[in-house]
């Protein structure tokens, strides 16, 4: 059985712990990751709570399968809480080497509540759990405070999930990075650390992980080898995945000088091509994974030279592309720093080119720059609005480490035309004009504007429906991309591993029951992965989001036609169109046309001690 | 007395290998029936990410472990060179721990005795599911061989060309 069985508690106010059994009834409605994270976010927080209080709780979760030699599954976590980036329900899932050491340590789950009256780290090893002094690590980068604790902790084979400089100051983008260059990137789970006081996990495990039936699931692990070996997974091996920059800009999707245009002139110099001949020195992977993907770049001259950082297309895109820098060593050197401060990598990027856009038309100048030259294109101050914002430097680095909502509503006038996130969540590197089903899907995720809740840009990027526009059917496949990726992500599986689950569901059904011995069918995965894309819902209607209201896209999107000569000339996402969509979207997933999930789809998927939220919700605007 | 053509160990590529671990659980797989790379008689040692090695017995000519035993619990085996415990006179004194210059003899967490490296009666597990191919079960005359041949190829690679 390869859940633990067992759910840490701490408590940073008093430095109490205590350990009880895990609800086994919930971990299968639930699977574990993002689905069960967030069932007990729910379970254990007062409505409307403020992201930054002590009584928000963190949540750290395995998966089912992590801590056994599950290839992407065995080896990984995520972090629950709520967002102070979205003021909803905030996820993100790391791979690395650390997950696998909570679940030997005995824990599937550690719930850090309350908050330390001083820096502390929390040092778990197995039964024994402490919280030490950690004020001679403020200000260090998480890699910096991991070697730092190993050290002083004495045993090379700890593991370390920390924030940097930016978590400490409670940036909105701030991350947590464990193994040195994976993150739990999205929605500013590293502020959350900060707010706590909470400055690192470090854990050591040295208990068995065991599995329910170890011959099959044995051969189940060889065969998964074996896939990845193959097509599935021949991106990640070679280019990685900055093969998307000349794939995105061929098809008028590189959203480029934010989300003005759609394609890149300087394309070729940053495409993986060109990272891999002139920068990719070694591939690396993750604990217990046959693939490799983790492609490590280092500058190998000029006035860069050293830097070194695992570069993937979406922070290469947010720094690069998004910025107007065509220049690979800039963005290199812009990812480590962003690494370096603990920073979400897609977030940093879209803020600095909403700050380079912003100083392009006049609504910030050099004065609010302190004379910082903001021109697109620009790398060295790309490289200083890092340092800025990681550090909170002066007005411009304490506004744009608020991410882009919060700095357009500071800058105020024109500001919002430039800041391209939904629901507070910074866009990912996918130009949604062009893209139009994954606007729709980025629009209704539940975490914010994410192409990992859907992959709704996949049915675009493939061309089975016409991209330039939102029609009628879409939401189905909003729909059945989130309902996958739930389930993916409550197994956490990582998603450049999905396409080895040759019969899908069903492989994963089969995956969850070898290790964990209970009974599990690909319909009773789907129907998990329904329960929890509206448990995430109702969560966000419980906090004040989760609306038609609050489903919608960046201006840009919506106004902002492609200007250039290029396949997608003139297009953008009609309002009228858009509507239609999400409407659509409500429909199929039996939700109202506000879309709040109905008191009968509750009923249908277990959920009925939710129905009270969403009651109240519906009365609510009824009234308005 | 097996021969150097005969004696063959688990030998490791660092310029394959990845750290990523796959030894360790394969190894606890296949001795204890779990996953738990504490209980591995092979363990990956990442430096960073271009410097990477998973490291097991050596099979030592004149193995120090054996010499540090004031027990007499270790001993060579002739047939195959794998160090073999007499878990009865292991105390778990560690001496043949500190004696090992590779960290290969390791303390079991559970037992409290000492293990390493027994070459799976000839079918290392870590060496069939390293994903890298990084490791191989081969004798020490043949990696030198191999390293030999990749030297003169290097140094004639223009002259291979053509």
């Amino acid at each position: 059985m390869s859940y633990a069985k067992r759910i840490l508690y701490v408590d940073l106010t008093t430095g109490k712990t205590e350990v009880k059994p895990l609800d086994m009834k919930l971990a299968k409605e639930y699977i574990g990751g993002i689905g069960l994270g967030m069932k007990l976010w729910l379970d254990h927080s007062k409505a409307g709570v403020d992201p930054f209080s002590p009584e928000n709780p963190l949540i750290y979760i395995t998966g089912p399968l992590t801590g056994t030699m599950a290839p992407s599954a065995g080896n990984t976590y995520a972090v629950v809480s709520k967002s102070p980036l979205t003021g909803i329900i905030g996820e993100a899932k790391a791979h690395g080497f650390f997950g696998s050491e909570v679940k030997r340590a005995g824990y599937d789950v550690i719930i850090f509540t309350g908050k330390s009256d001083k820096l502390v780290y929390a040092w778990i090893d197995d039964d024994s759990v402490q919280l030490l002094d950690a004020e001679h690590l403020r200000g260090k980068s998480p890699a910096e405070t991991d070697e730092t604790i190993r050290e002083e902790l004495g045993d090379f084979y700890i593991r370390v999930s920390a924030i940097g400089e930016a978590g400490e100051k409670l940036s909105r983008i701030a991350c947590i990075i464990n193994d040195e260059y994976r993150a739990i990137g999205r929605g500013g789970m590293g502020a959350v650390m900060g707010s706590k006081n909470l400055k690192a996990v470090a854990v050591r495990g040295t208990n068995d992980v065991n599995v329910a039936n170890m011959d099959e699931f044995k051969e189940f692990v060889r065969t998964i080898h074996e896939r990845m070996k193959g097509p599935a997974t021949r991106k990640y091996r070679t280019l990685g995945t900055p093969e998307n920059v000349l794939v995105l800009n061929a098809l008028a999707a590189l959203a480029t000088r934010n989300f003005t245009n759609a394609t890149f002139e300087g394309a070729e110099k940053v495409s993986g091509e060109s990272l891999n001949e002139h920068y990719v020195k070694k591939i690396i992977g993750c604990a217990t994974c046959g693939m490799r993907c983790d492609h490590i770049a280092v500058v190998p001259e000029g006035e860069y030279k050293g830097s070194t950082s695992r570069v993937e297309f979406e922070c290469l895109w947010s720094c690069g592309p998004l910025c107007g820098i065509d220049r690979l060593d800039a963005i290199i050197e812009a990812i480590r720093l962003a690494d370096y401060y603990g920073l979400d990598g897609i977030s940093i990027g879209v803020v600095v080119a909403m700050a380079m856009d912003c100083y392009e038309n006049g609504v910030i100048t050099d004065k609010d720059t302190d004379g910082l030259k903001l021109n697109f294109g620009n790398h060295e101050a790309l490289v200083e609005a890092i340092k800025r914002i990681g550090t909170r430097t002066g007005w411009f680095g304490e506004t744009f480490a608020e991410g882009t909502k919060r700095a357009a509503e500071i800058i105020g006038g024109e500001a919002y035309k430039y800041a391209n996130h939904i629901k507070g969540m910074e866009l990912p590197g996918y130009d949604l004009r062009t893209l139009q089903t994954a606007a729709l899907g980025f629009s209704v995720s539940f975490r914010g504007a994410c192409h990992l809740r859907s992959g709704a840009y996949s049915p675009d990027v493939k061309g089975s429906v016409d991209r330039f526009k939102i029609e009628k059917g879409r939401g189905k496949l909003v729909m059945d991309g989130e309902d996958l990726y739930n389930v993916v992500d409550s197994l956490i599986l990582c998603k450049f591993s999905r396409g080895v689950m040759y019969d899908g569901l069903k492989d994963m059904a089969k995956y969850y029951e070898l290790a964990t011995g209970i009974p599990m069918t690909a319909e009773e995965l789907l129907l998990a992965g329904e329960r929890i894309n509206n448990l995430a819902r109702v969560i966000n209607i419980r906090e004040g989001g989760g609306t038609r209201e609050e489903d919608q896209l960046p201006w840009k999107i919506l106004n902002f036609p492609v200007p250039e000569e290029c396949v997608g000339k003139g297009v953008y996402v009609k309002q009228r169109e858009f509507d239609i969509g999400l409407s659509d979207y409500y429909e199929v997933r039996g939700w109202t046309d506000e879309g709040i999930p109905t008191p009968k789809k509750l009923k249908e998927l277990g959920l009925e001690d939710l129905i009270p939220i969403v009651d109240k919700k519906i009365k609510a605007m009824k009234k308005k | 007395m097996p021969t150097i053509h005969e004696k063959k160990f688990v030998s490791g590529d660092p310029a394959k290998c990845i750290g990523c671990r796959v030894c360790e659980y394969a190894c606890s797989m296949k001795h204890e029936n779990t996953f738990n790379p504490t209980k591995s008689r092979i363990r990956a040692v990442r430096l960073n990410s271009f410097v990477n090695l998973a490291v097991s017995c050596r099979l030592c000519e004149e193995p120090p472990c054996v010499a540090a035993c004031p027990r007499d619990a270790l001993r060579q085996s002739e047939e195959t060179g794998i160090i073999l415990v007499d878990e009865d006179k292991c105390n778990g004194c560690g001496w043949c721990v500190e004696a090992c210059d590779y960290g290969a003899i390791q303390l079991h967490p559970e037992t409290k005795k000492v293990f390493s490296c027994d070459l799976c009666d000839g079918e290392p597990s870590c060496v069939e599911w390293c994903p890298e191919e990084a490791l191989d079960y081969t004798t020490k005359d043949i990696v030198s061989q191999k390293a030999r041949i990749g030297a003169v190829k290097k140094l004639f690679r223009e002259s291979l060309k053509g």
